[in-house]
């Protein structure tokens, strides 16, 4: 039998499936191999702070600084191009380990100090939007011919899809965490973490370092979607992603992952981010629905997503309290 | 027995650590958000001479002391609701959205010239708690979690601002409505006075009665206050429409002060802010005692920080940058183990009973 765990990602599957069926009914060229590689490569950045978000909700924290890292990553790392002419790779070996030292100060003050999550990551938010504007107010445009070479990189797809470089760097980080949460130890900590930190704790996984590497890989996953934010603009901006931490953890409650922490999966956040976009997509071809109309239809999704959540979760605690006969 | 002394000792110090903090908080909880306001004014003291210099003109006063009241009143009509259900151990993330379709409504009503004022500002907070009593539904009845209750309004509630206005931004002349954000009334700019009397009826509100008691002890434990015959989700209901009212009436004076409804951009991030206020203000997040007085200075704190960056002559770029590093060491100077580090690096008193 299906087991109930599976549930919300089986129905937001499905949900992806019905809508993109209607699309490509309704619409011609809407089923097409194009608007599929369009979805996931206009929503590359997202993907890649999604990746981050799911292991920061899974873990029982949240991340709302995500926004902010990419304008800072976007900014810094033009302006290292233009202004100071570094070699593209070489600007984003810099910015990386910068991300990871911020992503370390944020995990340090949520683990030794006790803050919460919540007020430490705006603070965080506040903190690395305001490093962006320090740096550059103006929109900071970049002409390398790194840059060129990157937009020309990639392979057509039967049907005119087109697999470009973020498309590439996405699956690449995608394969990465999901070896990295579903096949390891740390994996085990961070789901051991978010079903109870005290529990864990003394069950013997390091919190310290598991909380610190949580918001580490959160926030270098979100200076690499920073970069991608650059192939796809060509340019920083200190404004750039305001507001995208919070796309990335409606998908991440979308695609099935409890928001307090301990259970869900890197592939239904994908899904979720990918069911988003396919809702833009069916608005752009539909050309009479006003944009307004997604964020709402959002909203709906969300709501009805974590209403399931509840249902399931005291279906399975009413099971379970039956007398235990709910093996298998 | 040197050893069982030092023992003694250690344990009369874990005993003073956990006890004299406790003591001293009443008192020291209004001292470090009053003192860091005191410190900040005092900074904008030395920077420009004029600072606290208040001039009477056309029957109202002008200076910077209330031209930063002016400014923070949006904000602080929000924290003091956020106060409230940050109390129970909630959050609210839509107030910004709920300004924004307060806003909305009421810029709509009043196209139609012929509706009386009285029942715009009506239909205007009659929404805000409306889009409350929504957030309190999902919070207490359907317990889902405050953060992403209220995000689902967040998200979905600018969207219906946008529906209201049709994508538009929907300017109207009335200067009766405009009043509400633009007038003055006995010397002071009218926000100030919503804010005073917003402030008044919620301490009479709260502490003349039980409820405020009541909201601390769901806060602190709702499944011991239910036992207690506290009616909790009655009382998380009260609190999150009551942060929609506020919400509501903080969307009118902005709309007010535009003369517009700017569904984009009205209320945008101003969640944070009322939730940074509430924070800064001492209060902690997973609920338990609140006080108005502190969020309101908290809410102060924040916009004289912004003045000073402009009175000082710094480019308005590192406004952003010093909001968070001044939050991060309020935050800090919050958590008691940052506050042991820091006296013993001080070298205070051993006991650090001084902070």
């Amino acid at each position: 039998m299906m087991s109930v765990r599976y549930l919300p990602l089986w129905i937001t599957a499905a949900l992806l499936c019905l809508l993109f069926g209607i699309g490509g009914w309704q619409f011609d060229g809407f089923a097409s191999l194009a608007v599929v590689s369009n979805l996931f490569s206009d929503n590359a950045f997202l993907l890649i702070v999604a990746l981050g978000m799911t292991l920061v909700i899974i873990s029982g924290g949240i991340d709302l600084s995500v926004g902010a890292v990419i304008a800072l990553s976007g900014v810094a790392v033009s302006l290292l191009i233009s202004q100071y002419q570094w070699h593209p790779l070489l600007a984003f070996a810099l910015i990386l380990p910068v991300a990871a030292l911020f992503g370390a100060l944020m995990g340090v003050l949520i683990h030794v100090y006790k803050l919460q999550p919540f007020i430490v990551t705006l603070a965080g938010m506040f903190l690395a939007r305001g490093l962006a504007t320090t740096l550059s107010e103006e929109s900071v445009a970049i002409d390398h011919s790194f840059y060129d070479a990157i937009a020309e990189f990639g392979f057509v797809l039967p049907g005119g899809g087109w697999v470009g470089a973020s498309t590439m760097i996405f699956i690449v980080l995608l394969l990465l965490v999901i070896v990295l949460m579903h096949y390891s130890r740390f994996g085990t900590y961070v789901y051991a973490l978010g079903g109870n930190s005290q529990s864990a704790e003394l069950m013997g996984v390091p919190v310290a370092r598991t909380t610190i590497a949580i918001y580490v890989l959160s926030s270098v996953l979100a200076a690499l979607a920073g970069i991608v934010f650059t192939f796809y603009t060509f340019s920083g901006y200190a404004l750039a992603g305001v507001g995208m931490e919070l796309d990335a953890i409606a998908a991440v409650v979308i695609g099935g992952t409890l928001l307090t922490g301990g259970s869900g999966f890197v592939i239904g956040t994908v899904l979720g981010v990918l069911l988003m976009g396919v809702i833009q997509t069916y608005i752009i071809f539909d050309g009479s629905l006003s944009s307004w109309w997604t964020k709402i239809v959002i909203g709906l999704l969300l709501f009805g997503f974590i209403v399931l959540q509840k249902v399931l979760s005291r279906r399975t605690a009413l099971t379970t309290a039956a007398g235990g006969t709910a093996h298998g | 027995m040197k050893q069982t002394q030092s023992c003694a000792d250690s344990l009369q110090q874990a005993r003073l650590a956990r006890y004299s903090p406790g003591s001293i908080k009443t008192s020291a909880r209004y001292l470090w958000p009053l003192a860091a306001l005191m410190l900040l004014l005092a900074v904008n003291l030395v920077l420009d001479a004029s600072f606290f210099q208040l001039s009477f003109q056309d029957g109202r006063l002008y200076g910077s002391l209330i031209d930063i009241l002016n400014r923070s009143a949006p904000v602080a009509l929000l924290a003091i609701g956020m106060s409230l259900v940050i109390a129970t151990g909630g959050i609210d993330l839509s107030v910004g959205a709920v300004m924004a379709i307060a806003g909305a409504v009421c810029a709509n009503l009043l196209l139609q010239t012929e509706l009386p004022l009285v029942l715009v500002i009506a239909a205007g907070l009659a929404t805000g708690i409306a889009a409350g009593l929504i957030n309190g539904i999902l919070v207490s009845y359907l317990k889902i979690q405050p953060i992403v209750a209220t995000l689902l309004l967040m998200v979905a509630g600018r969207g219906v601002a946008q529906l209201i206005n049709q994508g538009q931004i929907v300017t109207f002349q009335r200067p009766d409505f405009a009043w509400l954000g633009t007038g003055s009334w006995l010397g002071l700019p009218l926000p100030i006075w919503l804010v005073i009397g917003m402030f008044a009826l919620s301490q009479l509100l709260l502490r003349r009665t039980a409820l405020g008691l009541f909201i601390e002890a769901v806060g602190c434990n709702a499944t011991a206050s239910r036992y207690l015959g506290i009616n909790d989700k009655a009382i998380k209901l009260f609190v999150y429409a009551f942060a929609g009212f506020c919400a509501a009436l903080a969307g009118m004076i902005s709309a007010a002060d535009i003369q517009g409804s700017d569904a984009n951009n009205a209320g945008l991030w101003l969640e944070l802010d009322a939730i940074l206020a509430v924070v800064i203000g001492g209060a902690v997040l997973s609920g338990g005692r609140f006080s108005l007085l502190l969020s309101v200075i908290g809410v102060l704190i924040i916009q004289s920080l912004s003045t000073t960056i402009i009175v000082s002559g710094l480019p308005a770029k590192f406004n952003l940058l010093i909001k968070a590093l001044v939050v991060l060491l309020v935050l800090l100077l919050q958590s008691d183990k940052f506050r042991r580090q820091l006296s013993s690096w001080l070298r205070l008193r051993p006991q650090g009973a001084e902070l």
